[in-house]
């Protein structure tokens, strides 16, 4: 754990001389973060016993996990940037959760909480991503998208294909706690990279504070536009500060490649098209994030990695790859099939109806994507989904003749 | 947030110009106060419980304002503030409540005997009668501010202080977090349950956190006096009853408050005041004495009358709907209520609501005989 976070530092060190090189503004701000005391200690005028949170009404990860012995523990660090425990575990506790849907209950507020907190974010993770065990674990990141095999669908059943992932700035506080000229800051750096992207990726940046009424309404009608979010889950872990300070939509000339920026993540890219090219989709997807990367790069900026946790994103959930993958399928048989829901568990697939998360399939037209996100490749995880749905596509064929369909298997969950 | 402060020291490494919030688009009384100037020269500095300016203003960010309605947009974490961010909100104070100077004294008067007459109000047009205040315990930070185990504190300590009272004001205390389903019906039949605050304007400043942790109701077996524990404020009082004997309803509330207060004191715990803003509440236009006294009364031919709001104005009285504020007002009755909070006394306040009220159903009454007002309209207050 201690060798993790020394190589953060030092990676950021290493950031902060390749600046130095590239003459960037950056360069001043992350030298002198070095110089920040890392986790001085609070004032706290209670005990811990008397400070831990009421969570017997919870069910929640976070309620599930955070013994008094790990709060009494964790309660008086705080990372360097001065994020504590208790910010972190505020949306579990204000958010009991649902009896039958389990939600994450505690957010990162940078890098380090990841570190700083292991004692209970570890157990978190484990639970969360079934069973992967950041202290032993390595999480593998593949984005070599001439590895996909046959990741073209058949049209008259998958309506559109969608890869999404998030990204965040190394360096920079998340979005429950950074402050407003941090969060100017990714904009910046973000938006400055994308505007060297050339091509079918090159495009434009829509400022959610300067864009026009025109502007807004092509945005809502290609359905691009995010909102403020209104999900306590969110407004509660501090994500919606500031609104809309510092926020947009990046999207290509194309539509097909879009960037949201300050919303739950630093960023979130989504990799788009009507139909059923899930390999062409993945592949834009992954050459326009290495060119991302790569023109952060010369800016003297990175992503968020490491190779115990892959990507750093705000949620835990998201950790690993942050990628869900997915298309619009129609499978009106098999959608009342008794054995769907054990075919896409077994397949290690999720159905959401068409509006997203927590929304209903509409005439027989589901959203099909992976379960996982952490233990997996982004490679691993594709295929994985475009083997499901072509297994689940010759499921409902056999359904449309009369046919019987056979419950798969279930897949290995770490390969 | 509670506690530590160590990430505003770390914001401190960011220039004025890349933290200053984006206000262009702002119509409140913060947005109109602060300057890169205040913000610049206030951003370093912290109350002893580490309460900062960002943590002041973070409610008037996220809230832009209502064109119409000029919000506060700025909150106190506790009794230091009002001290240590002075630059800012001694403005906003002078805005808000009528030019008051950062030099003015404000008067407390809670001896009921000073209140002449509010014991007639005519029953048939004045339905019923409230007193609201609120008050802070010293000690503690205020509701955007404290931690879990402050929280529990304050309620511990206003539990006993309350189930401490008898006669008229025995009563029983009724947590938010174990109350049962009977409790709870009966609470809100009574109209006497709060809810988890649902504005943005609350819940933006961190009034909502750890819900329903340690927030309660207390209320007399009479339910005549009531508390609320730890909602926007750490106490909320309430007095109130059926028909027009304010008198009564002021009487109540003096006495129960006092008593209060005393038993507050012994614990080396009293009120939140000070001379100059009497008593210290989370939102600054609840400073001084935080009272708002009021009826609600049927004025359906005088509510049309074009005078109407300047009447009210003269007064010194502020008109709501009968769901108290932003309501539309219901079958001609209004809840009327003093407009001011700072620089007068509760005397004062109650009394120009006593005085105001009987004129205006005198007025009502002349208008349903057909008969002009104008003779009778006041003189400003």
């Amino acid at each position: 754990m201690a060798s993790s976070f020394t190589r953060i530092l030092s990676s950021k060190r290493n950031v902060g001389i390749l600046s130095l090189v590239g003459g960037s503004v950056a360069a001043g701000f992350l030298l002198h973060r070095e110089h920040v005391t890392a986790g001085e200690p609070l004032r706290r005028r209670y005990p811990a016993s008397a400070e831990y949170p009421d969570l017997r009404k919870h069910n929640n990860c976070m309620a599930s996990n955070l013994t008094p012995a790990i709060y009494a523990k964790l309660c008086d660090k705080a990372t360097p940037n001065g994020y504590t425990i208790d910010q972190a575990i505020q949306t579990g506790v204000d958010n009991p959760g649902h009896p039958f849907i389990k939600t994450v209950g505690l957010v990162a507020g940078d890098e380090e909480s990841y570190e700083v907190f292991a004692d209970l974010l570890d157990p978190v993770i484990k639970e969360r991503h079934n069973g992967y065990d950041p202290r032993v674990m390595k999480h593998p990141t593949d984005l070599n998208a001439t590895k996909i095999q046959s990741g073209v669908f058949d049209e008259r059943y998958v309506l559109s294909s969608r890869v999404r992932t998030g990204r965040s700035i190394r360096g920079l506080s998340l979005p429950p706690a950074c402050t407003r000229a941090e969060r100017r800051e990714v904009e910046r750096v973000v938006v400055d990279a994308l505007s060297g992207l050339k091509g079918d990726l090159a495009g434009k940046y829509y400022s959610l504070t300067l864009m026009t009424e025109q502007e807004q309404q092509q945005l809502i009608d290609d359905h691009f536009l995010f909102d403020k979010p209104v999900s306590p889950l969110l407004t509660c872990a501090g994500m919606a500060r500031d609104w809309p300070d510092a926020r947009g939509i990046w999207h290509n000339n194309e539509k097909t490649f879009l960037i949201w920026i300050n919303e739950e993540d630093h960023t979130r890219v989504i990799s788009m098209e009507k139909g059923g090219n899930m390999k062409r989709v993945f592949e834009r997807f992954c050459r326009g994030l290495k060119e991302v990367e790569r023109l952060i790069q010369e800016r003297g900026w990175e992503f968020m990695w490491n190779e115990r946790l892959g990507y750093i994103l705000t949620c835990p959930s998201n950790l690993g790859t942050g990628l869900r993958a997915g298309v619009h399928v129609k499978l009106p048989r098999l959608g009342k099939d008794p054995r769907f829901s054990k075919i896409l568990d077994n397949l290690r697939l999720q159905k959401r109806g068409t509006g997203g998360v927590d929304t209903a399939a509409v005439g027989g037209v589901f959203d099909i994507s992976n379960l996982d996100r952490l233990g997996q490749s982004e490679v691993q995880l594709v295929q994985t989904v475009i083997d499901g749905v072509n297994y689940l596509i010759e499921c409902e064929k056999r359904l449309e003749k009369g046919q019987d369909i056979k419950v798969p298997a279930p897949l290995k969950q770490f390969k | 947030m509670p506690f530590g402060n160590t990430h505003n020291n770390f914001k401190l490494n960011y220039k004025v110009e890349e933290e200053f919030p984006d206000l262009s688009k702002h119509n409140n009384h913060m947005a109109k106060v602060l300057t890169k100037e205040i913000y610049g020269k206030l951003r370093d500095k912290q109350t002893p419980s580490g309460y900062t300016l960002d943590d002041v203003i973070q409610t008037g960010v996220d809230n832009p304002g209502h064109p119409f309605i000029m919000t506060v947009g700025c909150v106190a974490g506790d009794e230091e503030s009002y001290e240590v961010f002075k630059d800012l909100l001694d403005p906003i104070i002078s805005d808000r409540h009528g030019g008051y100077k950062s030099t003015d004294k404000h008067k407390t008067d809670l001896n009921f005997e000073n209140l002449k007459g509010g014991d007639d109000l005519d029953p048939n047009y004045v339905l019923s009668s409230r007193v609201r205040t609120g008050r802070s315990i010293k000690g503690y930070t205020l509701p955007p501010h404290n931690s879990r185990g402050e929280r529990r504190a304050i309620e511990k300590l206003a539990v006993e202080a309350l189930t401490s009272l008898d006669g008229e004001f025995k009563g029983k205390y009724y947590p938010l977090k174990s109350m049962t389903d009977a409790e709870q019906e009966q609470l809100i039949s009574d109209h006497f349950l709060f809810d988890k605050p649902v504005s943005p304007l609350l819940t933006c400043a961190g009034m909502a956190r750890d819900w329903p942790d340690a927030r309660g109701i207390w209320h007399n077996d009479n339910k005549t006096f009531l508390v609320w524990v730890n909602e926007e404020d750490h106490l909320r009082v309430i007095s109130m009853q059926k028909g027009g004997n304010m008198r009564e309803v002021f009487r109540r509330f003096c006495v129960g408050l006092q008593k209060i207060e005393e038993i507050f004191k012994k614990h080396n715990h009293g009120f939140m005041w000070n001379e100059h803003l009497g008593y210290i509440l989370t939102c600054p236009s609840n400073l001084g004495t935080g009272l708002r006294g009021g009826v609600h009364v049927k004025l359906p031919k005088l509510s049309t009358h074009p005078k109407f709001e300047e009447i009210l104005t003269r007064l010194r009285l502020q008109k709501r709907g009968t769901g108290g504020v932003d309501t539309a007002s219901v079958g001609g009755v209004f809840d009327i209520s003093n407009a001011d909070r700072l620089g007068s006394s509760e005397v004062e306040q109650v009394q120009l609501v006593v005085d105001g009220v009987k004129l205006m159903v005198e007025m009502e009454k002349k208008l349903e005989k057909g008969e002009a007002i104008d003779g009778m309209i006041p003189a400003q207050k």
